[in-house]
């Protein structure tokens, strides 16, 4: 049984036809990676499978079980937790409190302040970011804020977290950073979908690869296989991947 | 933590002795002064606990006042007084709950606007169904001393006051903080925002009929325009604007002073007052946008010296 399976995954926004049909699978420990060029559908991917957003057509399921139709909170609860690509975070909450929310309404069970608290600084620990743990959210940087994200879904203790461009808009060094950061995750036993654009880093990372355009899949496979594949070069339009 | 609890319990153990024993001392106008300031204060606290942290502007407050006010109408004479207070704000915790399960999926100016013409709604089907079912025109409400009403308004503040601090400080504090900042991340944080708005802004529905029901008393008649007259929506907005929604403070402080502000502009220039009083309302917005708790904080740390201490 596959942790997330999706069957013919749909979502039209009026005429605009942004998922169409998608199958795919994520399996339990794996890094799954979803690249395809702007516009191709990865968000609204990540948007229907944490019900952000109904989807016009197929069904997808967690653990064996169906989720299409279960409110944001609930499938964030079950285990599925998620990060935004134009982060989302609370600006005016202290940076503690922001993780605070997942720990304390995101787990699926109900714990205590302190408790939650407590898991909180513990994943701010865990992101580097507990020097900063006071400071209102909106004062730190955008490669923080993004971590902040990270940690804020750690906090409700997934399964499945879904990581919305993290590395977009960071230096060099902060892309280096959030690859060591994706690494640690996966060693707690998490399982990881990412979309991503920075190409050497989804490479390196990813057990494997789903390339979306325009809404359909076009190539599944290892790093390699996906490199090589035909269709996929020339979505990219020969870029070097 | 429990030190800081128990200083502001003790306050508010302190300023409630004091003023549950003023009538003894004097009567009259003082009290007659304080009943107004006291339902200011609730309809502003009760109106802060849901519109403050969410930032979903609330214009509803006529509307579960004035319910309160034809609860008292409906059964007056034939309930006792407590039990008619805690009538009205059942039903308004009811009707709010329906309300909000309707609306608050609308954000923003939607949502202000509905609860602006909810208010109408009402007015308009109780009007109506006074014309035509009943034939009647308003309808009389039997009175209660003034002290009575005095420590009835008195014990749903401080029964607002409560329910505001505790919602606060609870785990519903931080959810209603996080909706207002960025509703879609609370959602996705395992936050059941729909509840969570709908049942915050029923409860302070409560408290909004409550001190309907207890107002309506001083009156001897009442119709649909007194009872949903939309100044009880603004004025609420507008002094927990004037207070400062920073803490629960604010809007007490906001609530006494607009109101005594309001009365001696009333007795002292009843010409003018209206004019004054929009004078006195735009400079305090332009310049004092945390109230004038903000501004007095803002002060009291100049005067100290002190740099930029948190508040």
């Amino acid at each position: 049984m596959h942790l997330l399976e999706g069957e013919g995954v749909s979502r039209n926004f009026g005429g605009l036809v942004a998922v169409a049909g998608v199958d795919f699978y994520v399996d339990q420990g794996e890094i799954l990676g979803l690249i395809g060029p702007n516009g191709a559908g990865k968000t609204t991917l990540f948007n229907l499978i944490s019900a952000a957003l109904p989807p016009s057509a197929g069904t997808i399921s967690y653990e064996g079980s169906p989720i299409t139709g279960l409110p944001p909170y609930k499938i964030c609860r079950l285990g599925i937790a998620r990060t935004f690509q134009t982060v989302k975070i609370f600006a005016h909450l202290p940076t503690v409190r922001n993780v605070m929310v997942g720990s304390l309404f995101g787990t699926g069970s109900r714990s205590s302040a302190t408790e939650a608290l407590r898991i909180a600084d513990e994943e701010l620990e865990f992101v580097e970011l507990s020097s900063l743990r006071d400071v209102p959210a909106g004062d730190l940087t955008l490669a923080s804020q993004k971590r902040l994200e990270v940690a804020r879904a750690l906090a409700t203790q997934p399964k499945l977290l879904l990581l919305d461009e993290i590395m977009a808009g960071l230096t060099r060094n902060e892309v280096e950073e959030a690859m060591d950061l994706i690494a640690r995750i996966r060693a707690r036993g998490i399982t990881v979908v990412m979309i991503e654009h920075v190409m050497h880093a989804i490479m390196g990372i990813c057990d494997r690869i789903i390339v979306l355009d325009f809404g359909v899949k076009i190539a599944e496979g290892t790093p390699a296989e996906v490199a090589a594949d035909k269709k996929v070069i020339e979505v990219y339009l020969g870029e070097e991947i | 933590m429990t030190r800081d609890k128990s200083v502001t319990l003790g306050l508010l153990i302190v300023a409630f002795l004091i003023l549950a024993l003023l009538p003894q001392f004097t009567s009259g106008y003082l009290v007659t002064l304080l009943i107004d300031i006291l339902k200011f204060a609730v309809l502003t606290v009760a109106w802060v606990v849901f519109s403050g942290p969410t930032g979903y502007m609330s214009l509803a407050t006529a509307a579960f006042y004035g319910l309160g006010f034809y609860i008292a109408a409906v059964f007056s004479g034939t309930v006792p007084f407590p039990l008619l207070i805690m009538l009205a704000g059942a039903s308004a915790f009811v009707v709010a709950l329906g309300v909000g399960a309707l609306t608050l999926r609308l954000r923003g100016v939607y949502f202000a606007i509905f609860t602006f013409a909810l208010v109408l709604l009402v007015q308009n089907v109780v009007l109506e169904v006074e014309r035509v079912v009943t034939q009647t025109r308003g309808r009389f409400v039997e009175t209660v001393s003034t002290e009575g009403v005095y420590y009835a308004i008195l014990i749903v503040f401080f029964l607002t006051i409560l329910a505001a601090m505790l919602i606060r400080r609870s785990r519903y504090g931080l959810a209603l903080q996080s909706i207002g900042e960025y509703e879609e991340a609370a959602a996705h944080s395992g936050i059941n925002v729909v509840w969570t708005k709908v049942l915050t802004f029923a409860t302070s529905a409560v408290f909004m009929g409550m001190a309907g029901a207890i107002i309506a008393t001083r009156r001897t008649y009442i119709d649909p325009y007194i009872a949903f007259n939309l100044n009880t929506s603004f004025l609420p907005v507008l002094m927990a604007m004037f207070g400062g929604m920073g803490n629960l403070v604010g809007p007490v402080l906001g609530a006494a002073l607009f109101t005594y502000i309001g009365e001696i502009l009333l007795t002292r220039f009843p010409d003018l007052y209206m004019l004054i009083f929009g004078v006195v309302l735009i400079v305090s917005i332009l310049f004092m946008p945390n109230g004038v708790l903000g501004l007095a904080q803002g002060v009291w740390r100049k005067m100290r010296g002190g740099g930029h201490a948190p508040s």
